[in-house]
């Protein structure tokens, strides 16, 4: 392909780039055929440059990261184009030259930071072999500069936990040791792949902090790959987005993530509910169908299919071309001038229903407890428990949809299994409809389970892949008698899968052969077989990527329009939570720490710790990222099995008192509507909400 | 896109013969063998019991293809009916026991708590004395005969497929799709039964292939030291035991016991098959 896509020069050529990828295939050589995972990228990384790459899930930004580093595996082979790293190709260099690059002139920290260190080997072992690998180092200064790096990399007392074991550190220490490996050697370059994506909003914060500070400091080129427009738009300088094993726009994130130029950056900004954007309808932006099959790619523009500017000219495959100084576009309808104008979302329903329904409670939890005993480390050691949930209040009326949320491990998904029954409750109370299910048995729970349901947040684990569809679905149907005949239950079955957008000939298949995005719809409707009320929906979407999450938010809200649905919605994006729900819970270690009208708690939050939730979500608009001020949380979130005394959350709390360990704060009403445990309700939040 | 160099991509039929030759060969061999205990009446012109002590010990004939024994019974018509006894008891043994244990260990690991500690203790009793000795222990004490013999084998085989069922049933019992049919309000047999055992039933079909071979060799190995049938019933075992001091006719232990390691390597090429198969890593390649 003659001068096919060749990247742009924003700046005049300072120097050399430091990495210059071109025309790079890696396919996937298997027996039913090739699947191009990625098919012709081109981009160049200047040396102390952070890029950033997007896409969803199968785009390739991973297999091209991997490529860049040779850590393909069988049947996964690079089977065109160049890597010029330093004078070097590394797509042609062999295992030994590989081997002097990796770790050393390049290094990667990959998402997972529980499976990339050695589970059975301590820290400081793994950092000293890192270093004396590529004889840079002798052991006893490779240890002195491990416990620098852990040092720098911000864990605490770094000289004594030097020494520990990788399941002794959480997720986000764990991920702050694999960022001191890869600096270990100095690289030039840094490929961080999805590196905070397994980890909470504020070690996210914290972690990204980090790689800024790293990147400046020690001038190390970042790659940093992620799904989430956030999380590029607070750190990078330039910004690749992926689709369907191509490059199809690239620019400052600043042009790039304020005014998109190709329609699938368009689409991904739109389909993400914004935490700083004003409540509007509830629907978001989507586009249509999914990513095109890897084996056969459209022979024109590969988002065609799903693209709402689509012109007759898209039949033909478009070149990533320049659009504009420092940027460039793989799009047809941009080339020619023309502007991806953001539809008119529909109109909100006519103001809210005219008489509004009487608040009547349909779930009313008091001081609710789940507490689970561990496995004693001997015989006669004191029992160990675990307090998951300690002491909930909460209540949802009818027609709300009510959201959960907390940084993992704060017991949402153990209250979401209370209340649905799923686990029995160690103490406290469960009101369901009138009746008291706290310690109901289980069949003196199964009516109830008619009108309570429960959406689960992994589709591809919650469908019984044995399973067909008709046969999930009728299952409940038959069980509590719904329909009479079996030509009944088909044709309930057909409902459904109607009622989701399926289309009826799902009934014969089995779960394997659906997207996730499919899967979760297929789960929604079995949720919704029997016809209930309340529907608890456990992380319903945060396996999902951007655009399908957007699909099933509108589903959700769409039904529950339709069928007067009650939510329990749980969450742990504070932006999806807010645009989807009425009132908000959060959750921190087991207690509710703040609840109130979700407009309220995030213009107001009076709580430090929502206060901090919020400013540590990132925004995907660098221009906003730039004025809003963050509030660090300190640390990570101690154990339940042993809480803080007093207040839970004093130990992370930037404006926590003497007072806070002595006593423990009350949930109270602290303004209309919205009640705080804290012994100092909007101190933190009144002087900088407006920052927001 | 024309310079770039595809490897040859093996025709469906290779690919299909490396995978499953061995395993298909394996199935022949166990179905020529199935075909021939249900047949043995109309394959050979001899009774397999029949004495004719003027006839002992000849080699292999043209008359008798594999020759006789030393009551001149025909040696390939004994290793014809022998299949109906071997295949028979191996199949009870594993079948009955794969049952058994299953549904046991798989209740057991749903139910958690002092029937699953129980059910694993009493799994561990029987582990601790060697498979084989049991066995004759419990023979022994039941009194010699082929039903006694399969019974004794049953007391030691299901254990292992208690372990391995109620390993299955920890790995699913925390997957969301058990939570969900628990929402809907699915009782347990019916989230044990229709639900979770579906999920868990490959690695046990490649055990019971895997251990049908073994479990006739262990059948064999007791009629060998005079355990398994009583003595007129051709059994490969026992007939192998017969011509073991027979060292200059040789055909009287040998081909009964190229029978036991046909089948035996039938099962096990059967079992690596459905291993193969039933592996979702393996079947990407």
């Amino acid at each position: 392909m003659p001068n096919a896509a060749e990247p742009l020069s924003p700046e005049p050529l300072v120097a050399e780039p430091l990495l210059q990828v071109r025309d790079l295939r890696t396919w996937f050589l298997t027996d039913s055929g090739p699947v191009r995972a990625v098919d012709g990228v081109s981009f160049d990384v200047r040396a102390g440059e952070t890029l950033g790459v997007v896409g969803e899930s199968g785009s390739g930004k991973s297999v091209c990261a991997k490529s860049i580093m040779r850590l393909l595996d069988e049947p996964a082979r690079i089977v065109g184009g160049s890597i010029l790293f330093k004078g070097r190709d590394l797509a042609h260099l062999d295992d030994e030259g590989i081997r002097s690059v990796r770790g050393r002139e390049i290094a990667m920290v990959f998402q997972d930071p529980m499976t990339s260190l050695n589970p059975v080997l301590r820290i400081a072992r793994q950092l000293v072999e890192a270093m004396t690998a590529h004889g840079r180092f002798t052991a006893a200064a490779a240890r002195s500069r491990a416990i620098d790096l852990l040092r720098r990399m911000g864990v605490a007392s770094a000289d004594r936990t030097v020494d520990s074991f990788p399941h002794q550190f959480s997720g986000g220490m764990r991920q702050r040791v694999m960022l001191a490996m890869g600096f270990s050697n100095e690289p030039s370059l840094l490929i961080a792949d999805e590196p905070t994506t397994a980890l909470d909003v504020t070690i996210q914060a914290q972690i990204l902090d980090l790689l800024r500070g790293l990147n400046r400091d020690l001038g190390t080129a970042v790659i940093l790959i992620s799904h989430d427009l956030g999380v590029i738009a607070n750190i990078c300088s330039r910004v690749l987005v992926m689709y369907a094993g191509e490059v199809v726009e690239e620019g400052a994130p600043e042009d790039l993530l304020t005014d998109p130029r190709h329609p699938y950056t368009w689409a991904l900004l739109h389909a993400a509910p914004r935490i700083d954007a004003q409540a509007e309808d509830r629907r978001l932006i989507t586009i249509e169908g999914q990513p095109p099959d890897p084996r056969a790619w459209p022979s024109g523009c590969r988002f065609r299919a799903r693209c709402p500017f689509a012109i007759e000219k898209c039949a033909e495959h478009p070149e990533l071309l320049p659009v504009e100084a420092g940027r460039a576009a793989r799009c047809w309808v941009t080339q020619a001038g023309g502007a991806l104008r953001t539809p008119e979302r529909a109109q909100p329903r006519a103001a809210a229903p005219a008489a509004p329904a009487p608040a009547v409670p349909i779930l009313e939890v008091s001081g609710l407890e789940k507490h689970f005993p561990l496995a004693k480390e001997s015989y006669f050691a004191r029992q160990r428990v675990l307090r998951a949930v300690d002491g909930v209040d909460l209540q949802v009326v009818a027609g709300e949809t009510v959201g959960l949320v907390g940084e993992s491990g704060c017991g949402k998904s153990t209250l979401a299994r209370l209340v649905t029954r799923l686990y029995e409750p160690t103490g406290g109370k469960i009101v369901f409809a009138g009746t008291d299910i706290t310690h109901a048995s289980q069949s003196a729970i199964r009516p109830l389970r008619r009108r309570l349901q429960m959406i689960f947040q992994d589709p591809y684990a919650s469908l019984n892949p044995r399973m067909t569809i008709g046969e999930i679905l009728a299952g409940p149907l038959i069980l509590h008698g719904i329909t009479g005949d079996a030509a009944a239950a088909r044709t309930r079955v057909d409902e459904l899968l109607d009622l989701v957008g399926l289309p009826q000939q799902s009934v014969q298949r089995f779960p394997h052969e659906f997207s996730g995005g499919q899967r979760q719809r297929i789960s929604i409707a079995r949720a919704l077989a029997v016809g209930p009320d309340f529907v608890v929906a456990d992380e319903p979407i945060s396996a999902l990527d951007v655009n399908i999450q957007a699909q099933i938010i509108n589903l959700m809200v769409d039904l529950q329009e339709r069928l007067g649905l009650t939510y329990l919605f749980i969450a742990h994006d504070l932006a999806v939570v807010r645009h989807v729900c009425d009132r908000i819970a959060v959750l921190y270690l087991g207690k509710i720490m703040e609840v109130g009208p979700a407009a309220a708690l995030f213009s107001r939050p009076l709580h430090p710790y929502t206060r901090t939730l919020i400013s540590a979500a990132p925004v995907p608009d660098p221009r906003v990222e730039r004025t809003r001020r963050h509030v660090p949380m300190k640390g990570e979130p101690p154990s339940a099995l042993n809480p803080p005394s007093g207040c839970r959350f004093r130990t992370r709390c930037p404006i926590a008192e003497e007072r806070c360990a002595r006593e423990e704060p009350p949930l109270l009403e602290a303004a209309a509507g919205q009640r705080v445990a804290c012994h100092f309700p909007g101190r933190l939040s009144y002087t900088d909400a407006r920052d927001l | 896109m024309s310079d770039i160099a595809l490897p040859a991509v093996a025709s469906p039929r290779t690919r299909w013969l490396r995978r499953y030759g061995l395993a298909s060969f394996g199935a022949a061999v166990i179905l020529a063998w199935v075909i021939a205990a249900i047949f043995a009446p109309w394959l050979t012109r001899y009774d397999p019991n029949f004495v004719d002590v003027a006839m002992r010990l000849q080699p292999p004939s043209a008359s008798n293809w594999l020759g006789t024994d030393a009551l001149g019974r025909d040696v390939a018509t004994r290793v014809i009916y022998g299949a109906r006894v071997s295949l028979a008891v191996g199949m009870v043994v594993v079948l009955v026991g794969a049952l058994f244990g299953t549904l046991l260990g798989a209740a057991a690991a749903y139910a958690r708590g002092w029937a699953e500690e129980g059910l694993m203790r009493l799994t561990d009793l029987v582990f601790c004395f060697p498979p084989i000795i049991l066995a004759m222990a419990i023979a022994a004490a039941l009194g010699i005969g082929t039903v006694n013999t399969a019974i004794a084998m049953l007391v030691v085989w299901w254990p292992k497929f208690a372990r391995l069922s109620r390993s299955l049933v920890i790995s699913q019992r925390s997957m969301e799709y058990v939570e969900a049919a628990q929402s809907i309000g699915f009782g347990p047999a019916h989230i044990l039964l229709r639900q979770i055992i579906p999920n868990a039933v490959g690695p046990l079909i490649v055990l019971v292939t895997l251990d049908l071979g073994n479990a006739i060799l262990v059948f064999a190995g007791l009629s060998f030291l005079g355990l398994g049938t009583v003595p007129p019933t051709a059994e490969w075992g026992a007939m192998v035991g017969e011509g073991r001091e027979l060292v200059q006719q040789w055909w009287v232990a040998t081909f009964p016991g190229l029978a036991i390691l046909t089948v035996v390597m039938g099962f096990n090429f059967m079992g690596d098959g459905f291993r193969d198969w039933l592996d979702p890593h393996a079947k990407r390649r």
